[in-house]
């Protein structure tokens, strides 16, 4: 028989850490079980310790989420770069071995799906199958962290993931260290973020200022033509930082931040404004 | 069609309107201490304009799935007796939790509707309502996983949205499919798209069998 959240429950005790944590097989007529049980002398008096409890744990769940999903992310987002480099390097070294005895044999992670499927003929090519299968998980867990990326940045950056498309954003939280910083970076700063070695370079005065960081793999940035491209970097990375702001003080989704960018975008890619123009 | 006792045809600024009695959520038009219940942003409230029967009376033990930030669940929480709402997403809990902090029935849980197990020790059984409203992929899946908290005799308000199951399928296709899936726990009683209010989206009407 499973037993109610309120099971145990002193008068004094709240009950909330029971609604967050606890689980039950089987639903049950628990206002009734909680009379019989003395938690509680009438229905209504049920009700409202059971307004409290949910109340209360539904409160400490939502700051929890709400303070974890940023951090969640950057892990999530590095996790998926390491995997992914490390299915390439492996990758490699398997078209490597392959070539080694097949000159026809191919490269990449399709290769190795290939090489994975065939039937070993001596002790080698266990070894190198074994290796594909290997460079295959790791792409695989690659796909998935990225999957877990999209949905978990647009809980904890919802504006800035749905302009800056979610793997930039994660990008930019992990440059910045999380929501709370970057809401707090210029946006001259977001535009050259993931560019900081071109950007030291510049500050010693040896080259010229970057025009983009990360934000380089934005479409707007690099399907705009070169004469334009600083522009629209700065054009982005303005509303970026907007959409940061948004997202780390009021969290409500502002999709009119997105016609904002397209029509701002529309008017650099048309317009006669040169880079490095106001 | 019979409205509830707690659901009224009320005038706001000259126009008749849904409306429930209780506290204002989402800047909704108030007057004489009736809210205007906004069949765009409410799929029950549409429900309601089209000349359906969601199954909901006044006093009535209600659960609710997808409350989101809570629009819908405040107007079904004026009406109904205790409310237990579930909601999966941190971000809308703010608003969902003060909408629960001027209706003392209605109980806030940050749950996943796919796992009833994890508030199955907080829902009673019994119930007379089921409301679901639930943006994920097999919504089939969830009415039956809880449909345990059901009174024989209950009722399942189901919104279907056929984006959530299959964003590439025709909607009509998605519906059959899904209200297959459905009748092997309960037995549909009406069905209706939610056209011009909710596109593409089927509300339904069952109760368990």
């Amino acid at each position: 028989m499973s037993e109610g959240w309120f099971a145990g429950l002193t008068a004094d005790q709240v009950g909330a850490e029971r609604v967050r944590e606890g689980s039950a097989d089987a639903s049950d007529a628990w206002p009734t079980r909680a009379i019989e049980a003395g938690v509680a002398t009438s229905e209504e008096a049920y009700y409202d310790r059971l307004h409290e409890a949910t109340t209360a744990a539904a409160r400490t769940a939502m700051e929890e989420r709400e303070r974890a999903d940023d951090q969640q992310v950057i892990h999530a987002v590095r996790a998926m770069d390491d995997a992914g480099r490390m299915a390439n390097e492996l990758a490699e070294r398997v078209a490597e071995w392959a070539g080694s005895r097949d000159a026809a044999s191919g490269t990449g992670i399709e290769f190795c799906r290939e090489l994975a499927a065939t039937d070993p003929a001596e002790p080698a090519d266990e070894r190198l199958i074994s290796l594909a299968e290997r460079a295959i998980e790791l792409d695989d867990e690659r796909d998935a962290l990225e999957r877990y990326v999209e949905r978990v940045v647009r809980d904890a950056a919802p504006n800035l993931a749905a302009l800056a498309g979610p793997t930039l954003a994660a990008r930019l939280l992990a440059l910045a260290g999380g929501l709370d910083s970057l809401a707090k970076t210029s946006s001259s700063t977001v535009q050259v973020l993931g560019a900081e070695e071109a950007l030291f370079a510049h500050l010693r005065g040896q080259a010229p200022s970057p025009k983009h960081g990360v934000i380089y793999v934005h479409e707007y940035v690099r399907g705009t033509r070169p004469a334009k491209r600083g522009s629209a970097a700065r054009a982005l990375a303005g509303k970026l930082t907007i959409a940061a702001r948004i997202d780390h003080y009021a969290g409500d989704r502002r999709p009119s931040l997105e016609a904002d960018l397209d029509e701002r975008m529309r008017r650099i890619r048309t317009g006669g404004e040169d880079d490095g123009a106001a | 069609m019979a409205l509830p006792d707690g659901v009224q045809y009320r005038t706001f600024d000259g126009e008749e309107r849904l409306a429930t009695r209780g506290e204002p959520v989402y800047g909704e038009p108030v007057a004489d201490g009736w809210r205007a219940w906004d069949a765009h942003r409410s799929k029950v409230g549409a429900m309601y304009e089209l000349g359906m029967e969601p199954g909901l009376d006044a006093g009535d033990h209600v659960l609710y799935l997808g409350a989101a930030n809570g629009t819908t669940a405040s107007h079904v929480a004026d009406v109904a007796g205790p409310t237990y709402a579930v909601e999966f997403a941190a971000r809308p809990m703010r608003d969902l939790l003060s909408v629960a902090e001027t209706r003392g029935n209605l109980f806030p849980l940050l749950k996943d509707a796919r796992n009833p197990e994890t508030y199955a020790h907080v829902v009673e059984d019994g119930l007379d309502l089921l409301v679901q409203d639930v943006a994920t992929r097999g919504q089939a899946r969830v009415a039956r996983a809880n449909r345990q908290f059901l009174s024989d005799d209950g009722r399942l308000c189901l919104a279907i949205k056929a984006r959530s199951e299959d964003a590439t399928r025709e909607p009509d296709d998605v519906f059959a499919d899904v209200l297959d899936d459905l009748r092997e726990g309960y037995e549909i009683l009406d069905s209706r798209r939610l056209d011009p209010f909710h596109a593409d989206h089927l509300a339904v009407v069952a109760t368990p069998r």
